[in-house]
């Protein structure tokens, strides 16, 4: 029994999503209930999967776990008959088990909120599961071309889900309909995966194995990828993924989807479809292309330090929550980048317990504006006012949210933010210094305009138009409370989760010469 | 030498189940002329087991005609591209086509020229198929005769297909002119015996490309397909945009791997001119379209410069100047892997065209707003077909763009595949606009559609197709293999 959890608990994570996704398509869409519970169901196993495979995951052994491998697809060539070439391979190292944690908590959250949509549940959940699927399927794969048919297939039903189910919005002096921004999402995001398909294709064929496995081509790396070649392939790649992950100056996709999208798809999009973006830097950029990473980091935290600021100034300056979220998602991103171009020990696993801090955190801070919306249709703080008298629960967990932002000791926020900084300030000597006060500048940014949104919104007197307001439900708290369970737990005690982390970080940094 | 004439019993039969149904439609009465697309279906379903049952390998005509796995792949290929086109057409041919039977007859002969064309091994074979498909074309095109535009699409199709076909012509004749050949392996011999190419040969080869370019509606030669596609019936569109595109490629193929590969260094950078030329101007041009026939017309051409760009990678130019076919084989998978899938996706597509124009009898872009709720299957198997066209996963799309780019990527093209994928992401916005009518917009009408359950059954299987084409393509890959090495042998 345990020997066949481990072997196919990975491909489980891929595939019963898929089976929703057809059992869904069964179910006439005016059962409106056996929708909603079925999703319920299949995300409840989804999600109960990727808790076991976290808490089953051994930091204590080393290298990947979890292995499953199916041979899919020959490519002969100069290299040989390529037998398998293509092979759907599976695997986890500490960082993807903590963002099968994330995906799995998300997943679950995000189907519980988007119960309350009431137009066409079917189709969404649908596209929901897909979506989904494919943000699995990034975090477990261990072959290129997977994952980068996984990637796309994460992008493919973001474009219905925005354009069909958000909600277009305007302000004073702009118009965003939900169908632009889901047309410029998915084309930037697309246009991103020119560039890593591409450079997949370099790998490949400048590898010479005809193979597209990650740890075979790692084998190779000193043999068959120049450093001139990783040069000049980690920039598409850096690039390529980095629009996902909110990459000055490409990030413009990410705040403007946000806004439009529903609060369920807010939450998988900025818990942890962004996530792929840094994921896919450290999974291939880093790991494949060591001494291309090693070139070009200096750029990437440069740019995540540019991002830090420019994505904290952008926030202060908007009175959409949505907008304010999605900018200070793209902020906290930097961190993330900034962590990563680290290429330092404390730099990297504090970018690692980011992701997932930010993950969850923005998940709450969706989940609980879309509370709001669907109650005063409005996300304008500029209209809402004295919601804490009316909607005390959802204060709290805004409240809690927005603390987690700001980097508040025993949040989240603070021990992933702590690391980074840490890391940038021994990295890069004098530069390190520099930029890492610019980081901690962004975080003080943060503090700035998350509460001064809370105050205008929660507090004071409660204008007469919003009398009539109700707290969030059960449903509503159940959800939440998840999240919250687990920015407390990671705030509170974020040892075990550090060394779960460490276990991926140490073989991927060991690759990387003159790295710390 | 005796002839073994058992290798052609798929063609005989063909051509007799087209005289069958063009004889049957004169004795029949009128209202039960509706069934002669079973019969044709019938007759198809049967010669397909015949051809699965009795295939052997051979060459006829001392080398006229060629049959090998790859001649077999393209023989199944056409008879089931043919049962899906005749059953999708039925119920438009009952609405809108006064002559039934010559219809059928004749859709059955072009299924026949595909046929002959992948076999054919030798110039003026190959010419003849060409021409019986291009002839059945010709007709089918304006068979609804009472339409303006049909009318008019039929005049320009014959005009430019004549002209194509003469330069075709002509350039064998300057081709026969140099080496006193037209069989593709002797071709081959002969172009490495001699050291430096005539002027008569390569103005021969140029307009030999140029021609085939036409069939191909390779760019600049491809302002006929537009009209062409917009005033066809539609089945026939469907059949122009797979059958006919499918057919050439497959003559292409054989024709470039048997004969041409020796001189690859020569023609290779042609080629890739006509392929950027067409993957750009085929999706630019789609983008400001409002017809959806015109929209799928500009999208196949776009298609047909990712097939160009394949075989402009058949072979690699080594820095000596030397040609190195190490990787044939691989390009060759990629050709007909993408050629296979793309036909899929765009019966997939123009079947539900199809099934909304039964109903509604109106094909531009807007009239497919709404349809998620007129129809949730038709608009399901619509956007699967978009996203597959676009290259997106699950889709057999995603995977034969995959394999045919790493294919060119490894003969050394790698700026060609970054084109042509960014070209991809320029198609992906008007999928996307489909996608968007059919899902976002509300429409005027919300009747529902009744889909017939012929078509129900095609379009179920065309969308299995496509997904097993996307996520589990290794059976057909190992077909595609046998074809690739019997071509390159």
């Amino acid at each position: 029994m345990i020997e066949l959890f481990n072997e196919s608990s990975l491909l489980a994570l891929i595939i019963f999503p898929l089976i929703g996704v057809v059992l869904l398509m069964l179910i006439p869409s005016q059962y409106q209930d056996v929708i909603k519970y079925s999703s319920l169901t299949i995300s409840s196993v989804v999600s109960l999967i990727s808790l076991l495979v976290y808490f089953s995951f051994d930091h204590s052994i080393q290298g990947y776990q979890f292995l499953y491998t199916y041979s899919w697809l020959d490519i002969p060539g100069a290299w040989g008959d390529g037998a398998g070439a293509i092979s759907l391979d599976l695997g986890i190292d500490g960082i993807a088990a903590l963002m099968v944690l994330l995906t799995g908590i998300v997943m679950f959250t995000g189907t519980i909120v988007s119960w309350s949509i009431k137009e066409d549940l079917k189709d969404f959940f649908i596209l929901y599961f897909l979506l989904l699927s494919g943000v699995f399927g990034v975090f477990v794969s261990l072959d290129m071309f997977f994952f980068f048919f996984f990637y796309e297939l994460s992008v493919l039903p973001m474009y219905l889900l925005i354009g069909k189910w958000g909600s277009s919005s305007k302000f004073p002096t702009f118009a965003r309909t939900k169908e632009y921004s889901a047309m410029k999402l998915t084309l930037v995001l697309v246009a991103g995966s020119v560039l890593i398909w591409v450079a997949i294709i370099a790998i490949f064929i400048q590898s010479n194995l005809g193979t597209f496995n990650i740890l075979e081509i790692e084998e190779v790396i000193s043999e068959n990828l120049s450093t001139n070649f990783q040069k000049i392939a980690v920039p598409l790649l850096m690039i390529g993924v980095g629009i996902l992950a909110g990459l000055w100056p490409f990030h413009t996709w990410s705040p403007d989807g946000h806004v439009s999208a529903p609060s369920g798809v807010s939450m998988v999009h900025a818990g942890v479809l962004m996530k792929l973006g840094a994921f896919g830097i450290i999974r291939i950029g880093m790991f494949l292309l060591p001494e291309g990473a090693q070139f070009w980091m200096p750029l990437l935290i440069v740019l995540g330090a540019v991002i830090v600021i420019y994505g904290a100034i952008s926030a202060m300056g908007q009175t959409d929550f949505k907008y304010v979220i999605g900018y200070s998602s793209v902020s906290h991103m930097g961190y993330v980048l900034m962590g990563i171009a680290t290429l330092h020990y404390l730099g990297l696993t504090g970018a690692v317990l980011q992701m997932f801090s930010h993950g969850v955190m923005t998940a709450l801070f969706f989940a609980v504006v879309g509370m709001i919306y669907e109650r005063t249709h409005t996300r304008d703080s500029l209209v809402l006012q004295g919601l804490a008298k009316k909607m005390t629960v959802t204060t709290i967990l805004f409240g809690i949210a927005g603390l987690t932002s700001l980097g508040l000791p025993g949040l989240s926020g603070f021990v992933a933010e702590l690391l980074i900084f840490m890391g940038i300030f021994q990295s890069y000597g004098f530069g390190g210094i520099i930029l890492g006060s610019f980081a901690v500048v962004g975080a003080a940014i943060t503090a700035i305009y998350i509460l001064r949104l809370i105050a205008k919104a929660f507090f004071g007197p409660v204008s007469s138009e919003w009398e009539d307001l109700t707290d969030s439900n059960l449903r509503e708290r159940f959800a939440a409370s998840i999240l919250v369970f687990t920015i407390l737990l990671i705030g509170l005690w974020p040892y075990p989760f550090v060394e779960v982390i460490k276990h991926g970080v140490g073989p991927i940094l060991s690759g990387i010469v003159g790295a710390i | 030498m005796t002839n073994n004439f058992s290798l052609l019993i798929p063609e005989f039969l063909v051509t007799g189940l087209a005289f069958l149904i063009l004889s049957l439609d004169l004795f029949v009465s009128e209202k039960r002329k509706d069934y002669l697309v079973w019969v044709g279906v019938i007759g198809l379903l049967i010669i397909l087991g015949i051809t699965l049952l009795t295939f052997t390998n051979g060459i006829l005509y001392q080398g006229l005609l060629v049959f090998d796995d790859y001649t077999n792949l393209f023989r199944i290929f056409f008879l089931i591209a043919g049962i899906i086109v005749l059953i999708s057409s039925n119920e438009f041919v009952k609405s809108n086509i006064k002559y039934k039977g010559e219809f059928y007859g004749i859709l059955i002969f072009t299924i026949l020229a595909g046929m002959l064309l992948s076999s054919s091994s030798e110039l003026l074979t190959a010419y003849i198929s060409l021409e019986l498909l291009s002839f059945g074309l010709y007709v089918l095109v304006a068979f609804d005769r009472y339409n303006m535009k049909s009318n008019e699409s039929g005049v320009k199709y014959v005009l430019l297909g004549a002209f194509s076909s003469a330069l075709i012509l002509y350039g064998i004749s300057n081709i026969y002119g140099v080496l006193g050949t037209t069989r593709f392996d002797e071709i081959s011999l002969m172009l490495t015996s001699i050291d430096d190419l005539n002027p008569f040969l390569i103005l021969g080869f140029i307009f030999l490309f140029a021609g085939l370019g036409f069939k191909l509606s390779a760019v600049p030669f491809h302002m006929w397909a537009p009209d062409v596609y917009e005033g066809s019936p539609l089945p026939i569109t469907a059949w122009l945009s797979v059958g006919s595109k499918v057919a050439t490629v497959s003559l292409v193929l054989r024709l470039f791997c048997e004969s041409l590969l020796q001189i690859g260094n020569e023609w290779q950078l042609i080629i890739i001119v006509l392929s950027v030329a067409t993957m750009l101007i085929g999706n630019l041009g789609a983008l400001v379209q409002k017809n959806i026939k015109r929209l799928l017309a500009f999208s196949s051409i776009g298609h047909m410069g990712y097939i160009l760009m394949g075989i402009s990678a058949l072979i690699s130019v080594n820095e000596d100047g030397s040609v190195s076919t190490e990787m044939t084989v691989l390009v060759i998978n990629g050709i007909i892997f993408y050629v296979i899938a793309y036909a899929i996706t765009n019966f997939a597509a123009f079947v539900s065209v199809i099934a909304v124009f039964n109903h509604s009898g109106q094909d531009s872009i807007s009239d497919f707003a709404g349809l998620s709720k007129r129809s949730p299957f038709l608009s399901l198997v619509l956007v699967c077909s978009m996203f597959s066209l676009a290259g997106l996963p699950v889709f057999a799309g995603f995977t034969s763009k995959f394999y045919l780019f790493n294919a060119v990527g490894a003969q050394d093209l790698l700026w060609l595949v970054a084109l042509g994928i960014v070209t991809s992401l320029i198609s992906l916005y008007y999928y996307l606009m489909i996608a968007r009518q059919m899902y976002i917009e509300k429409g005027a009408d919300s009747a529902p559609i009744k889909v017939s359950s012929s078509i129900r059954i095609i379009l179920m299987v065309l969308l299995v197709a496509m997904i097993i084409g996307g996520g589990f393509p290794s059976p057909l890959m190992d077909l595609i293999q046998l074809a690739s090495e019997a071509l390159i042998s």
